[in-house]
């Protein structure tokens, strides 16, 4: 047993991106995480079980693609709930956990009849933390989300865009990452609190408003100056207002649908750009100062895209890395997967086994610990893959009592 | 009551794109020095400031950012405040710094020169790339880190000629703060377990990377590449449209389509309720959709049937919320349990009822102009060690004397209202 959080154990109820990814980094960190599914449904309250993507053409529940990658490196068990047995050995298994995690939507867990009040009977110190789309107080603690309705209603949908187009939004669940890593951080301050005081707690999380945390400064100037961000011309979000930068775009590169984006942080670097550019518009002597730039800024933004065009995404990122000018190539998947020496150099796509999709490739972390680094080998666990060893080996009951629970449909 | 992280001592290299971080930590409760050079950091002259009137201590990005802190000045180049720092990060748990690699070292003040006195220290360095990369030395902003990490390819519009967009918020380095404080939680965990401190070497590039959901995993698993799609999610196959407009030109999304019989029988008696029923065309659709018991997410794209009748469903919710505000829709969709959302501009969430509620929307006194103001509040609700960011963010060296000790009062401090932002340091 090894890594940062090795002794630590999680009875795992959580799912979909916005709580598995919670205990996908404590189960990397070197936590025991043990998933607990539905065996009548076939663990399928995680949507992400058994769809798309795959490696192959075998399909079913342990061939999910998402699912292995938002669940390597955890145990997995079934426990059906509707069965008083069920019930008992869940008890028996958060009488041995530290934490107990979920994001069913609210309610659900008191339902199934583990409310805190219950948890906290079974072991007086657990970390209870619920992660819900609206949280569990408040009048929408009943609505539901998934990651694009919680962005939209946080605020975060809004603010990145185009002035006069609709809002472009998040092309993927954003709060469903930060649903996940607000969680761990919620879930890992708990443990370190009930350190110290022994004291466990029930903390709630609505990842709408995980999500209006992360708004940025500009929200300020709303409540502050009452200068709403819904108005005529609302903040470009491709350009920089807090602080102001011009230019700070994306720019089309020649081939189709290829981008580059710049940004001058001071004169300076506006200058180191326009040297490399080298042509007459880009000396103007108007652009020589923010306010120059900032006044003519969608004439310069043409120009500069113009030039862009006809030049190599990253031709030009490194032309202007040189002049020391803030500049990155818009990457595709495959180009910062496949071919970013960053990524490689990184490890940041770790090779991971599952017992029937075989060998794939995942996310790792962006973070090096020097002393207890992150391991990332196994893959997502199979239905009732750990039943054996956590109801067995951790929970001491025999092989025929499996058996006959097996039978019975408790597992 | 306490917080979780009382008692523990953070010294922050003032960054832009570390703030964050700071900021996490001081709400978790830790005592969070800010470090600042004299004449403070740039970004005290980030606009927009409080009434657009200029000044060190008038600059939202600064309030918003370093709230919770507290503040101290050091000139790194001279000796006796480099021996400052040494000292007041031999006594600290945690530092927290996003300083290009190499600068320290060149100081004596990086990781390898001040651990050895206290093993006990975690240190947290969040760069573009990482400590040690083959692209470390290459400049960066929240922009270029989003650009270059796989979040901008995804984002934009079903029109491929308008260019693929960055989401607002600074969200490549809050990113990666948000990892950062994990990484440091983590680590005060096995420092508790064993006495030893480590470094944590963060990295943006690599932190939106692995923050794309399908972008990545797509790709991954499939070799397959997402395309963007105007507000909704980038996808290998272009999926529906979800969004539309209440009566006041206020945008919903309308969510998953509605699929169980459940839904179908709540969408006709919906089209009843706002005398909608004779516009709607699909009634045929939803009522075989009933008979067929819902359908398939997974039915979608392969059974003619199945698909027509997610269209004939949202179609449904369009016609509806071309009858209303785009709030009476988001409402009347969720007390029917449909998942629906309106979108929202960010002041708009701090005024909704639930937000308001929840208490997530906080009072920060700003005593110093006889004022308060309306800051976003806690991510999450921890009764037993609340999550407290209630303190305006820190004027320049204004605990010098309680950090560093008595006669130690910061340098003379800039004046000037109309001071300009300055170069970035070379």
């Amino acid at each position: 047993v090894s890594g940062a959080l090795a002794g630590i154990r999680v009875c795992d109820f959580t799912g979909q991106l916005a709580g598995a990814g919670a205990t996908r980094f404590l189960a990397a960190m070197g936590a025991q995480v043990i998933r607990v599914e539905d065996p009548v449904k076939q663990g399928r309250w995680d949507i992400l079980r058994g769809t798309t993507p795959y490696v192959d053409d075998r399909r079913g529940i342990e061939f999910g693609g998402a699912f292995n990658n938002h669940n390597i490196e955890k145990l997995g068990v079934t426990i059906n709930l509707r069965t008083d047995e069920g019930k008992q050995l869940l008890r028996e298994l958060i009488a041995i956990s530290d934490v107990v995690a979920e994001n069913f939507a609210a309610g659900v867990l008191a339902r199934l009849g583990f409310p805190y009040e219950e948890q906290r009977r079974i072991k007086p110190d657990i970390v209870y933390v619920s992660n819900s789309g609206f949280g569990h107080r408040g009048p929408y603690s009943a609505y539901r989300t998934w990651g694009p309705i919680v962005q939209a209603v946080c605020g975060l949908t809004f603010s990145s865009g185009v002035p006069d187009l609709p809002a472009a939004g998040w092309g993927y669940s954003y709060m469903d990452h930060h649903g996940g890593n607000f969680m761990a951080i919620a879930i890992l301050a708990g443990l370190l609190h009930r350190r110290r005081t022994g004291e466990g707690q029930w903390i709630d999380m609505s990842c709408t408003d995980a999500g209006a945390t992360l708004l940025g400064p500009l929200l300020l100037d709303a409540t502050v100056n009452d200068r709403p961000l819904r108005r005529p011309g609302m903040p470009h979000s491709s350009h920089s207002q807090s602080p102001r930068m011009v230019p700070h775009n994306i720019y089309a590169a020649r081939g189709d649908d290829e981008w580059i984006a710049i940004a001058c942080r001071d004169d300076r670097e506006w200058r180191a750009l326009a040297n490399v550019v080298d042509e007459p518009w880009a000396r103007d002597p108007e652009y020589d100062t923010l306010d120059g730039r900032s006044a003519k800024e969608a004439v310069l933004d043409a120009a500069l895209d113009q030039w862009c065009s006809v030049r190599d995404k990253f031709e030009t990122q490194v032309l202007l890395q040189d002049a020391g000018v803030p500049a990155a190539a818009v990457q595709r998947p495959e180009e910062r997967i496949e071919f970013d020496p960053a990524t490689a150099a990184w490890g940041l796509w770790p090779m991971v086994h599952h017992r029937e999709i075989g060998a794939v490739r995942v996310d790792g972390l962006p973070v090096h610990f020097s002393e207890t680094d992150w391991s990332i080998a196994h893959g997502a666990p199979c239905l009732g893959q750990h039943n054996d060893f956590v109801f067995g080996e951790l929970l001491g009951h025999d092989a025929e009592q499996i058996a006959r629970w097996r039978e019975d449909g408790v597992l | 009551v306490t917080s979780a992280l009382d008692g523990v001592r953070v010294v922050e290299l003032a960054s832009d794109h570390g703030a964050f971080a700071g900021r996490l930590l001081a709400g978790l409760g830790a005592d969070v020095v800010l470090v600042e050079p004299p004449g403070g950091h740039r970004a005290r002259r980030y606009e927009p400031f409080v009434d657009d009137d200029p000044g060190v201590e008038r600059s939202l990005w600064w309030w918003h950012y370093q709230a919770g802190k507290r503040g101290v000045v050091l000139d790194l180049d001279s000796q006796g405040d480099a021996d400052r720092l040494r000292e007041l990060i031999t006594a600290a748990d945690v530092v927290l710094e996003g300083e290009a690699p190499g600068t320290l070292a060149a100081r004596g003040l990086d990781w390898p020169d001040l651990h050895p006195s206290n093993e006990r220290l975690i240190w947290a360095s969040i760069t573009a790339f990482g400590r040690d990369n083959p692209r470390t030395h290459e400049q960066f902003t929240d922009l270029t880190v989003l650009a270059g990490g796989g979040p901008v390819w995804m984002c934009g519009y079903d029109d491929h000629s308008i260019p693929p967009v960055r989401g607002g918020g600074n969200q490549g380095y809050q990113t990666a703060c948000i990892w950062a404080v994990m990484s440091v939680l983590a680590a005060l965990w096995w420092r508790e377990e064993t006495g030893r401190g480590q470094l944590l070497d963060l990295s943006m590039h690599a932190a939106a990377n692995v923050t794309t959901e399908s972008g990545s995993y797509e790709w991954l698993v499939a070799r397959a590449t997402v395309q963007r799609q105007t507000g909704r999610h980038a996808s290998v196959h272009p999926t529906q449209v979800t969004r539309t407009l209440g009566t006041d030109g206020h945008e919903i999304h309308t969510g998953f389509p509605p699929r169980s019989s459940r839904d179908f029988e709540t969408l006709l008696d919906w089209l009843d309720d706002v005398g909608a029923r004779d516009e709607y065309e699909a009634t045929f659709w939803l009522e075989m959709g009933i008979e067929r018991g819902g359908v398939q997410m997974s039915e979608i794209t392969n059974d003619v049937e199945a698909t027509e009748i997610f269209f004939a469903a949202r179609e449904a919710l369009n016609l509806i919320a071309s009858k209303m505000t785009a709030y009476e829709f988001f409402i009347g969709a969720q007390e029917r349990r449909l998942a629906c959302g309106i979108i929202y501009s960010p002041e708009e969430v701090l005024t909704d009822p639930h937000f308001v509620a929840r208490g997530f929307p906080t009072k920060i006194e700003h005593e110093d102009l006889g004022r308060a103001f309306t800051y976003p509040g806690a991510p999450f609700h921890m009764p037993a060690s609340p999550f407290v960011a209630n303190r305006r963010a820190p004027h320049l060296g204004e605990h010098q004397a309680d950090v560093l000790g008595p006669g130690q009062s910061a340098d003379a401090r800039p004046t000037g209202h109309e001071t300009p932002v300055p170069p970035m340091p070379q």
